[in-house]
């Protein structure tokens, strides 16, 4: 059995750690809180501009704008947003195992896929095992605002205009509820399949429909991009919530039944420090 | 008079929702002023201010790129960013104004990437002008 002195100090150091977990858990909830607010203010805005480029779109079918025809894919991108952070329980790594699965399924060379990561760990994850990372953006902010996500954006597109890859996908955690984030795959660009939202209108454009298309298609995509990064960031903050609960949780159960072991020997030195006694005057008299 | 509604969007939210009369603001094709019942028409926007006239007063929206819907009951302009006048942070614009100068001053020099400081100065300009009410 481990000695008095060995258990207090497990008891001490499980009570610190938990500490921390539970200030990591407040932290996080209310980086979550503010995150989902953040995605869900931006809902308008992606409703507005899908339906606005959904009717534009299939209003000109003949249109041959490059990012709305599909060419010959000789190689692939993916853009996969990670945290730079990790303690977020499963939140990365189901992402990267995805990415990872998808790209050992359709690739058989490096050549034939390109990688833009967004956060430390997913750079990590692919820059370690020699894997082609194009472009990579780290420290994005918990609340990233719109103008700082269009560098990223916009080169992700401007890499697809100039043909650095023919196609890309973009892998991030969608955010479903506090405990339950879903990996989700999308095709960003080429924007083939732009949902028809049921009323078409007619417009007037102003002064004609390429030239609005030549600016609607890039801010299109990069709002998509965006609107993926504040859902990725409201996953990550929930998925870290819940695993800093358990944690504490943990740290809570291990604290109780080490309490209770530490009385057991207590007990038993107690016990034992008396039967001494008792038997040393038992032998004088 | 009839009014229409109008709501000026960006990705962080919704700006200005309200009932007007008259929205005027300059297209990237020039000058551009909507009645209620136009028809359907999409047109990108210059970084420039949005008016809303209401009831004899205006109000005026600076924005920085994007476009204007126009359908005949709705109006949505879907800008990258947007600020009611009075709540413009001049301060921060004039700091803003006074970077992308510095930086296209510095233009001879490698890695500055002279397009964006440009338009970081126009939104900027925009943003004080329309603070200051000399549109």
């Amino acid at each position: 059995m481990a000695s008095l002195r060995d258990i207090k100090s497990r008891i001490t150091s499980t009570k610190k750690t938990s500490q921390i977990t539970k200030a990591m858990e407040m932290v996080s909830a209310s980086k979550w809180n503010r995150g989902v607010m953040n995605a869900k203010a931006f809902v308008p805005y992606m409703e507005k501009i899908q339906e606005v480029t959904a009717s534009i779109a299939n209003g000109s079918k003949d249109s041959n704008h490059p990012m709305l025809n599909s060419r010959p894919v000789k190689k692939t991108g993916y853009l996969v947003i990670t945290s730079d952070r990790g303690l977020a329980g499963a939140f990365n790594s189901n992402v990267i195992r995805k990415v990872h699965q998808t790209i050992q399924k359709n690739h058989k060379s490096n050549d034939e896929f390109a990688i833009i990561a967004i956060g430390r760990i997913g750079r990590d994850f692919f820059a370690n095992r020699g894997m082609n990372v194009v472009l990579d953006i780290t420290g994005v902010a918990d609340q990233p605002s719109f103008s700082e996500i269009q560098d990223i954006s916009s080169s992700a597109v401007g890499m697809f205009s100039d043909g650095t890859f023919d196609e890309l996908h973009i892998f991030y955690s969608h955010y479903v509820s506090a405990i339950s984030q879903e990996v989700t795959e999308k095709k960003l660009l080429p924007l083939t399949d732009i949902a028809a939202s049921t009323k078409l209108t007619s417009y007037e454009f102003e002064p004609n429909a390429e030239e609005i298309l030549e600016v609607l298609l890039p801010q299109y995509a990069e709002s998509l991009i965006y609107g993926a990064l504040l859902d990725s960031k409201a996953s990550e903050h929930a998925a870290r919530m819940t695993a800093m609960k358990n944690a504490t949780d943990n740290a809570k159960e291990l604290i109780d039944s080490l309490s209770i072991s530490y009385n057991r020997a207590r007990q038993a030195a107690i016990t034992q420090e008396i039967t001494e006694i008792v038997g040393g005057a038992a032998a004088l008299e | 008079m009839k009014t229409m509604k109008v709501s000026v969007v960006t990705p962080d939210g919704p700006v200005y929702e309200s009932d007007v009369e008259m929205v005027s603001t300059k297209a990237k094709t020039g000058e551009l002023g909507i009645l209620p019942g136009h028809i359907p028409m999409v047109a990108p926007l210059k970084i420039g201010a949005v008016r809303l006239k209401k009831g004899g007063s205006t109000e005026i929206v600076a924005v920085s790129g994007g476009f204007l819907e126009v359908r005949p009951e709705q109006v949505t302009i879907l800008a990258q960013t947007a600020e009611k006048s009075e709540e413009i942070d001049l301060d921060r614009a004039l700091r803003a104004k006074e970077r992308a100068e510095q930086r296209l001053q510095e233009r001879k020099q490698e890695n500055v990437d002279f397009r964006r400081a440009e338009l970081a100065l126009q939104r900027a300009i925009n943003r004080i002008s329309i603070a200051q009410r000399k549109i």
